[in-house]
């Protein structure tokens, strides 16, 4: 074989593959941007760089279903350069932001764009979800086949409630005519109700208004009904109870075309975490109870929730510094996306490779698309990371735009030293 | 304040409350006062003003004043935690006053007092008994009538010990406790 | 990051640096503040209602909701204890107009303010303002949100201390709109931190917070039963629009419920009292006959307001006032 300019060789890593079932130490070869071989290379291979990954965990790059990154329309935020910049050090390279920029993500026009920015940016695949209506207004539908012919990977509403169920029902059956899958953000609007805080004894004793868990439940029921008439398949993002994780579990044996997601924040805080006000603790769907946050640890670990998120909804610090009700919500999540999880792992929640399914796999399934693993001939996509390194969370450590994590003093396990996308570092540590 | 010794058992104390009864008494006859009105300055000198009302035998009720509404320190040390409501029960207006304390030493305490007696109302007179004249007057405030003149040094710290029994104790300066210690607010 | 609420109200010697909310507050503290404002009751009577304590205080009401009852009670005491008295009624449109709370906090600063007593429509404002305001300058809520009013719920202490001695032993009984209602949450923080016997909540079940008991209470939906026994009833303002709607039918149907008649109150002990914040819906809430009447305590309530407001104003700035000294020396 010819030495190609792209050819690496990733040394003695221990290689988490869970797409695969491979966790074992060995070399990785990448050729052409691809994955070329595991063990033993080819014939003639002669890589141009080799990477030491001894004692390092190498896996398949991230993938981070939703993330909001601000651009178009709330620069002063974050931008498309510098939150693909910090998804590569934080191991993620494919990330799927979501349709509610300004404007919407609800033309070509505006998917070219992103998707430009986000190419001269270098750093990460961007895969933008595709507004479900015009404007995101709840009632008229968008130009769903020239968005996916555009790029769009799925449609969503986001947060916007749609005008009635009749109009969810027709949304869905349209995506379903191009293949298109459905992103659904579970929340009946009217028992939302303008609160900020799970309903339960915190948000009571704080009085603050709160968000019933049955807000999530009669959407996640309302919306499986409608998926099991119209046939779509339909995805629920940011799960936030145990109660509708329960339900996912009984989709999930009824063999429904049915898939889910959770913040990472919300297998790791609860309403608790809310005594004292912190904005930063402000998200939405709600932190709820202890005995949610265990469920949904539950449902993640066994595969009924296939994907963690980060949810990523940096802010400058203005729309944090009001009193807690009047801030904006949302975690800047990128940084702590790979730590936090396994954390799962040191906690006893679940072994590294589902841990890691849930990160590559896991969403790439949803997404039907081939990225997540490391066959061969897939995309060169790979995260290593050091699973000795410890560090505390700060505002210098984090590298999104958006300082606003609740995390701060943490102590998260695990380093990333390397990122490449298709076979290119796109970012290494400097070794001091 | 486990290095405090005692400066003068009961007995004493109580000779010299005799002694300023008597004092009080000569000096409301020269004046010519016919009822004077007696308030004391808590703690201490509320008790030695129920000791010389009834010596007396004044007709009007004892009035008692608590100054920690009045202190000049309270931005230094902050709220007293065990204050009382003061009592007045008889209007001061026209009124002659004989103020009561047990010592007298900074004089910011009888400053105090003074502001809050005129927040009352406008006395004719007032005139001042302590118990201790000491040294270390930092404004101009004199007793009319007092028990003992004791030579201290200025880290010498003399306290009345009560209610029942009476007693001075003598004690190196405790430093100042900021929760408002009662025998430090006249400095 | 946040503190818990014990952190940021108290130092390290148990004195108080803000007043926020009862939770996190010890009996100790609370007896500490009742006790104090005892001392202040004799000021009102005298021929100079006032005592020199704060003299050369800057104290901000900062309303960012309309009071007019409550912000005259704090400028009574704050002026009572020789502050100067800046009044600011913010409205909402000010603070949409971009300038931010923080905005409206640094300006007042800038004029070297001691002390801001926030009212905000927001649960949760004066924690922020607290959080966010120079060292020295304290902060009193008299109001935030459906979250707290503690300075209320201190005088409401004061005045069933007043009444009945002390707490232990006493069945309270709070009726009405509770899950809309900071001042019912923090009379339930005290009364239980102080250690009554019982506290009651007497509400349908629209008016009550979602998980009702785990704020300490009985939850009671009669009222004959509710106030079976007990020694203090305190009703709560009915704001109008929940009169009507998804919350309430009517006025007619809440008031047969839940409105205190005579007959009801003869069901309590004879010498129960009867508390309401105040304003009173008359015919709502209670009948004008049980307001006036012997066994309401509603007046007193008020002007002993002015004293637990002395004493929190008084005990707070000297707190301040102390730590500005330690940072300074």
């Amino acid at each position: 074989m010819k030495k190609k300019k792209k050819d690496i060789t990733i040394r003695n890593g221990r290689v988490v593959d869970p797409g695969n079932g491979i966790d074992e130490v060995t070399d990785l070869h990448i050729s052409g941007g691809k994955v070329l071989a595991l063990g033993q290379p080819p014939e003639n291979f002669q890589p141009l760089l080799e990477i030491d990954a001894t004692d390092q965990i190498v896996c398949p790059g991230l993938i981070d279903l939703n993330v909001n990154l601000r651009e178009p329309g709330n620069e002063h935020k974050a931008t498309i350069a510098s939150e693909t910049a910090c998804a590569a050090r934080s191991g993620i390279t494919t990330l799927c932001c979501t349709p509610d920029t300004l404007p919407v993500i609800d033309t070509p026009a505006v998917v070219g764009q992103i998707r430009h920015k986000a190419r001269k940016a270098g750093y990460c695949r961007l895969l933008p979800q595709g507004a479900l209506t015009k404007n995101l207004d709840g009632s008229h539908l968008s130009e769903m086949a020239a968005l996916k012919a555009a790029g769009c990977i799925a449609v969503s509403n986001c947060y916007t409630p749609l005008a009635n169920t009749l109009v969810q029902r027709r949304a869905m059956e349209y995506a379903s005519t191009f293949n298109l899958l459905t992103i659904i953000r579970p929340e009946d609007q009217y028992l939302c109700n303008n609160g900020c805080a799970h309903e339960g004894k915190v948000a009571d004793r704080l009085g603050l208004p709160g968000i019933p868990e049955a807000a999530e439940t009669v959407a996640v029921a309302r919306d499986l009904a409608l998926a099991e008439t119209t046939g779509a398949v339909i995805h629920f993002h940011a799960l936030s109870s145990a109660s509708a994780a329960r339900t996912m579990a009984w989709a999930k044996r009824e063999g429904r075309k049915v898939s889910a997601d959770v913040a990472i924040h919300q297998l790791h805080l609860t309403e608790l975490d809310l005594e004292g006000f912190d904005s930063n603790r402000h998200v939405r769907p709600p932190l709820r109870t202890d005995s949610d946050r265990d469920g949904l640890r539950k449902a993640v670990a066994e595969n009924v929730i296939q994907a963690i998120c980060s949810d990523h909804q940096p802010h400058e610090a203005d729309a944090k510094s009001s009193p807690f009700p009047d801030t904006e919500p949302g975690i800047s999540g990128l940084d702590t996306l790979l730590p936090l999880t396994l954390k799962l792992v040191e906690q006893g929640v679940m072994d590294l490779s589902s841990a890691i399914a849930r990160l590559t796999c896991g969403p790439a399934d949803i997404l039907e698309l081939p990225l997540g693993r490391l066959t061969p001939g897939y995309a060169a996509d790979i995260c290593i990371y050091d699973p000795n390194r410890q560090w505390h969370v700060s505002a210098e450590q984090i590298h999104s735009a958006g300082k606003n994590t609740p995390f701060t003093g943490w102590e998260m396990p695990g380093r990333v030293t390397h990122t490449l996308l298709k076979g290119r570092l796109v970012f290494h540590e400097e070794r001091l | 304040m486990s290095d405090n010794t005692t400066f003068m058992q009961a007995d004493g104390v109580e000779s010299l409350i005799d002694v300023m009864a008597g004092k009080i008494w000569t000096l409301i006859n020269d004046k010519e006062i016919a009822d004077p009105l007696m308030v004391g300055i808590r703690t201490g000198g509320v008790w030695l003003a129920e000791r010389l009302h009834q010596e007396l035998g004044l007709r009007d009720p004892l009035g008692t004043l608590d100054i920690s509404f009045y202190r000049d320190d309270f931005t230094r040390i902050g709220m007293n935690p065990e204050v009382h409501p003061s009592d007045l029960p008889i209007p001061v207006d026209d009124r002659h006053i004989i103020l009561v304390d047990d010592v007298l030493h900074t004089g910011r305490t009888i400053r105090a007092a003074l502001n809050e007696i005129f927040d009352y109302g406008r006395p004719a007179s007032i005139t001042l008994a302590t118990l201790v004249d000491r040294s270390g007057r930092e404004l101009p405030i004199q007793p009319d009538v007092t028990g003992l003149h004791p030579s201290l040094d200025p880290d010498q710290h003399i306290t009345l010990i009560g209610p029942e029994p009476l007693g001075l104790i003598l004690g190196a300066k405790t430093n100042r406790t900021s929760r408002g210690d009662e025998q430090d607010r006249d400095a | 990051m946040s503190l818990s609420n014990k952190a940021l109200q108290l130092d390290d010697e148990q004195r108080l640096l803000h007043f926020l909310t009862i939770d996190g507050l010890d009996r100790s503290i609370l007896t500490e503040i009742l006790d104090t404002a005892e001392g202040f009751t004799g000021v009102s009577e005298r021929t100079i209602k006032k005592v020199p304590l704060c003299r050369g205080k800057v104290v901000a009401n900062l309303f960012f909701e309309n009071s007019t009852r409550t912000r005259t009670t704090f400028e009574l005491a704050a002026k009572r204890l020789s502050a100067d008295v800046l009044n600011l009624n913010i409205s909402a449109s000010a603070t949409s107009k971009g300038e931010t709370l923080l905005d409206t906090l640094r300006n007042l600063e800038a004029m070297h303010v001691d002390m801001f007593i926030v009212r905000h429509a927001t649960s949760g404002a004066a924690h922020f303002i607290a959080q966010h305001a120079d060292p020295g300058v304290g902060v009193i809520n008299a109001g935030d949100g459906r979250h707290a009013h503690p300075t209320q719920a201190m005088l409401d202490m004061f005045t069933i201390r007043r009444h009945k001695g002390e707490f232990v032993g006493l069945r309270v009984a709070i009726v009405g709109d509770i899950l809309h209602s900071r001042v019912a949450r923090s009379q339930i923080l005290a009364l239980n931190t102080l250690g009554v016997s019982e506290v009651r909540v007497v509400a349908p079940q629209t008016l009550l917070p979602s998980d009702a008991r785990s704020l300490g209470v009985h939850v009671y939906h009669d009222f004959d039963e509710g106030i079976r026994d007990v020694d203090v009833i305190i009703m709560l303002r009915l704001q109008k629009e929940r009169m009507r709607g998804a919350m309430l039918p009517s006025e007619h149907e809440y008031f047969s419920l839940y409105g205190l008649t005579e007959r009801r109150l003869a069901l309590a002990k004879p010498d129960a009292i009867v508390m309401h914040p105040g304003p009173i819906n008359r015919g709502v809430e209670m009948d004008s006959k049980v307001a006036d009447g012997s066994k309401s305590v509603i007046l007193q309530q008020v002007s002993y307001g002015i004293a637990i407001r002395m004493a929190i104003i008084s005990m707070v700035i000297g707190t301040q006032n102390q730590r500005t000294q330690e940072v300074a020396v």
